[in-house]
């Protein structure tokens, strides 16, 4: 009977959420067929989409690897998405200041300041969380916001374009600085290795070392760790520093892999994406690889929407979060 | 002098949807449970009662579709948490991030279109009054609504038999048990009627105070209501004395940019999110020990006014606040 429920309800879970996927698209008057053909096939269509889709799940594992981190150790870091923005502008810093330096160099450069300014930044609610009181919640919010915030106005102030300011984004990075791109795909290949490297260094190290026991420890209970002589505090802001680091690389990537520039919108989301992937895989690294080919999948397949069916592209996001949302449906009480 | 008048009752008019949210998040997190979704709750409520309201030309059908959709929001949060048993926590945040993205999709044919709006309505007679007429009686009826409501939350928890279990429900479940009553059920209730005020609220954007629907079109607000729940220590009339006060630097920053156009406005926009993380930590380390014993090492003249201020901004949170109940 366990083992049946343990197939069945993950169904269970699927059908509620294409249901209400389903029903939205139909108060639009579209056919659903056509729009899931679209969202779950058409990442799928063209070599140029799947480049998209796998240039979309590059950023996104990471973030989803970093938070499987945190939430391991107990923690709600909302702040990724600001962590991501950090880590592009930091990473920005070394590349304009010394364009002309080789690009080898200069990407380690951009990769190494880019962790260092999202760990930072995710330091940052440890410290409010630990000496102020305020909650990983809202620090993490406040600091997206900030982030944002912080990369609109490198935009439109100190970075802005020689010709004139614009919401668009900095001026392209030289050719040679962009990470190297199959030509016509958008694909650069070293963003997905990253990528998945760091999840096998994750996994590695949440389920064979020491250290991931005391993590999964403290995310358990906290009170008994601290007792047992766990470093509670400690292991939580090393965790912190450590999905802030991988989200700043995630945003090093969008600058010197997919965008290269800094644009205002520079995170795209993609943080939050990794929230409801992390929630939905229960920090599972076996999950994550699936999740997140799916969910860059939807989001690259539903870009076509408005042009072929006239609806908005929103309906991923609403497929995705439905899933999550019955997800925890079927989860054992807490 | 009466420029200043006119300001104040800008501030009251532009809190009123953060009031009427903040209240009804307020009455759901006394009764122990917190709606994290509050942001996406408002946006789809938002778009929701401007649909609705533009297609049948009816104002308050708009407003009862805005609150049946902040209700539901909140059932399903309850559904999946006090029944379920899942955390609070996750439960919300997913609901937030849903409700954002189906307002998006389900909202993109009603974007920037001309729609009914809330009509102003002075009162008679007393809009006329010297200083009160102008700061309290020009407004429009949501607004007139959201100054009802703050004494009308303040009396259901602290004068009626209702606010007391209300109470009970968020500081000692177990004692609400013992006296016979079903602390899940009115767990229920209490998260549905919050959201159906989070969802009014929301209608209070969309058909009042920003008069129509984009997406997004809340920036944020939702978040902010639930810091400053937090920051009025989860008493109705501190809570909305942080509506107001946020509200008022919300208008200071909206004045200072085009006086002091130095400021990069980058930095107007993100301020109230930064105001809002300072706030949360002033409030906590006003009950932190460590503060305490700080103020005891100064002087004695300056101790009795700190500790005042102190004692004044701190906040306790209901003790069962998002703990799940568990029958004994």
């Amino acid at each position: 009977m366990k083992r049946v429920a343990v197939l069945i309800q993950p169904l269970l879970a699927l059908v509620a959420a294409f249901v209400l996927t389903t029903l939205a698209l139909l108060s639009t008057g579209v056919s659903p067929l056509e729009a899931y053909r679209l969202i779950i096939f058409g990442a799928f269509s063209t070599p140029v989409r799947l480049s998209d889709m796998i240039m979309l799940a590059a950023p996104l594992l990471l973030c989803a690897v970093g938070l499987s981190i945190t939430f391991t150790g107990g923690l709600y870091n909302l702040g990724v998405e600001g962590q991501m923005i950090i880590g592009a502008i930091a990473a920005m810093v070394p590349l304009r200041l010394w364009p002309d330096w080789p690009p080898l160099l200069l990407w380690l450069m951009a990769a190494l300041s880019g962790a260092v300014g999202g760990a930072l930044w995710a330091l940052l609610i440890g410290v409010l969380r630990r000496y102020a009181g305020v909650s990983e919640i809202f620090a993490g919010l406040g600091m997206n916001f900030l982030a944002g915030g912080l990369a609109l106005y490198m935009v439109l102030g100190p970075w802005r374009r020689q010709t004139s300011a614009s919401l668009s984004g900095t001026d392209l990075l030289p050719r040679e600085l962009w990470l190297p791109t199959i030509d016509r795909l958008r694909l650069a290949p070293a963003a997905p290795v990253i990528a998945v490297l760091a999840l096998a260094i994750v996994w590695w190290a949440l389920t064979q070392t020491r250290w991931g026991l005391e993590v999964r420890a403290v995310g358990l209970n906290p009170a008994a760790s601290e007792r047992l002589g766990i470093a509670t505090a400690r292991r939580m802001a090393e965790t912190l520093a450590a999905c802030g680091a991988l989200a700043g690389i995630a945003g090093m990537l969008q600058v010197v892999a997919v965008h290269h520039a800094l644009i205002p919108n520079i995170s795209s989301g993609i943080g939050l994406l990794g929230l409801l992937v992390a929630l939905l895989s229960r920090a599972d690294p076996r999950w994550l690889l699936p999740i997140v080919v799916a969910f860059a999948a939807f989001t690259v397949g539903s870009i076509q929407l408005p042009l072929t069916l006239g609806i908005d592209s929103a309906i991923a996001g609403v497929l995705q979060g439905a899933l999550v949302l019955f997800a925890l449906a079927t989860r054992a009480r807490q | 002098m009466d420029q200043l008048w006119i300001d104040i009752a800008a501030i009251l008019a532009v809190a009123a949807p953060l009031v009427i949210a903040a209240m009804g998040e307020t009455l759901s997190e006394r009764a122990g449970v917190i709606n994290l979704s509050l942001d996406g709750t408002m946006l789809l409520a938002a778009m929701t009662g401007f649909a609705v309201a533009l297609n049948t030309q009816n104002l308050i059908l708009g407003f009862a579709a805005a609150a049946l959709v902040g209700a539901l929001v909140a059932a399903i949060l309850g559904v999946f948490s006090l029944t379920l048993g899942q955390s609070q926590t996750a439960v919300g945040f997913v609901l937030a991030l849903l409700c954002t993205d189906l307002s998006s999709f389900l909202g993109a044919p009603f974007v920037r279109l001309p729609g009914p709006a809330v009509p102003f309505m002075p009162i008679p007679g007393l809009a006329d009054l010297p200083v009160f007429g102008q700061i309290l009686f020009r407004h429009d009826p949501v607004i007139y609504a959201s100054f009802l409501l703050v004494p009308a939350t303040a009396y259901l928890l602290y004068g009626t038999r209702l606010g007391l279990i209300v109470r009970a429900l968020g500081e000692r479940p177990a004692a609400v048990y013992a006296r016979g009553i079903d602390v899940t059920r009115w767990r229920y209730a209490m998260l549905i009627l919050g959201g159906a005020l989070v969802g009014i609220a929301g209608a209070a954007f969309s058909l009042d105070l920003k008069q129509g629907w984009s997406y997004r079109h809340t920036f944020g607000s939702g978040w902010i209501v639930l810091a400053i729940v937090i920051f009025g220590g989860w008493r109705p009339l501190r809570v909305a004395l942080g509506c107001y006060l946020f509200a008022a630097l919300e208008i200071v920053a909206t004045r200072s940019q085009s006086t002091l156009p130095g400021i990069p406005s980058q930095i107007i926009q993100v301020a109230p999110f930064v105001l809002m993380i300072l706030v949360l930590a002033l409030v906590n380390l006003a009950s932190s020990p460590t503060v305490a014993r700080w103020i005891a090492t100064l002087p004695s003249v300056l101790q009795r006014p700190l500790l005042v201020v102190v004692y004044r901004l701190r906040a306790t949170a209901p003790a069962a606040l998002g703990q799940p109940f568990e029958r004994p």
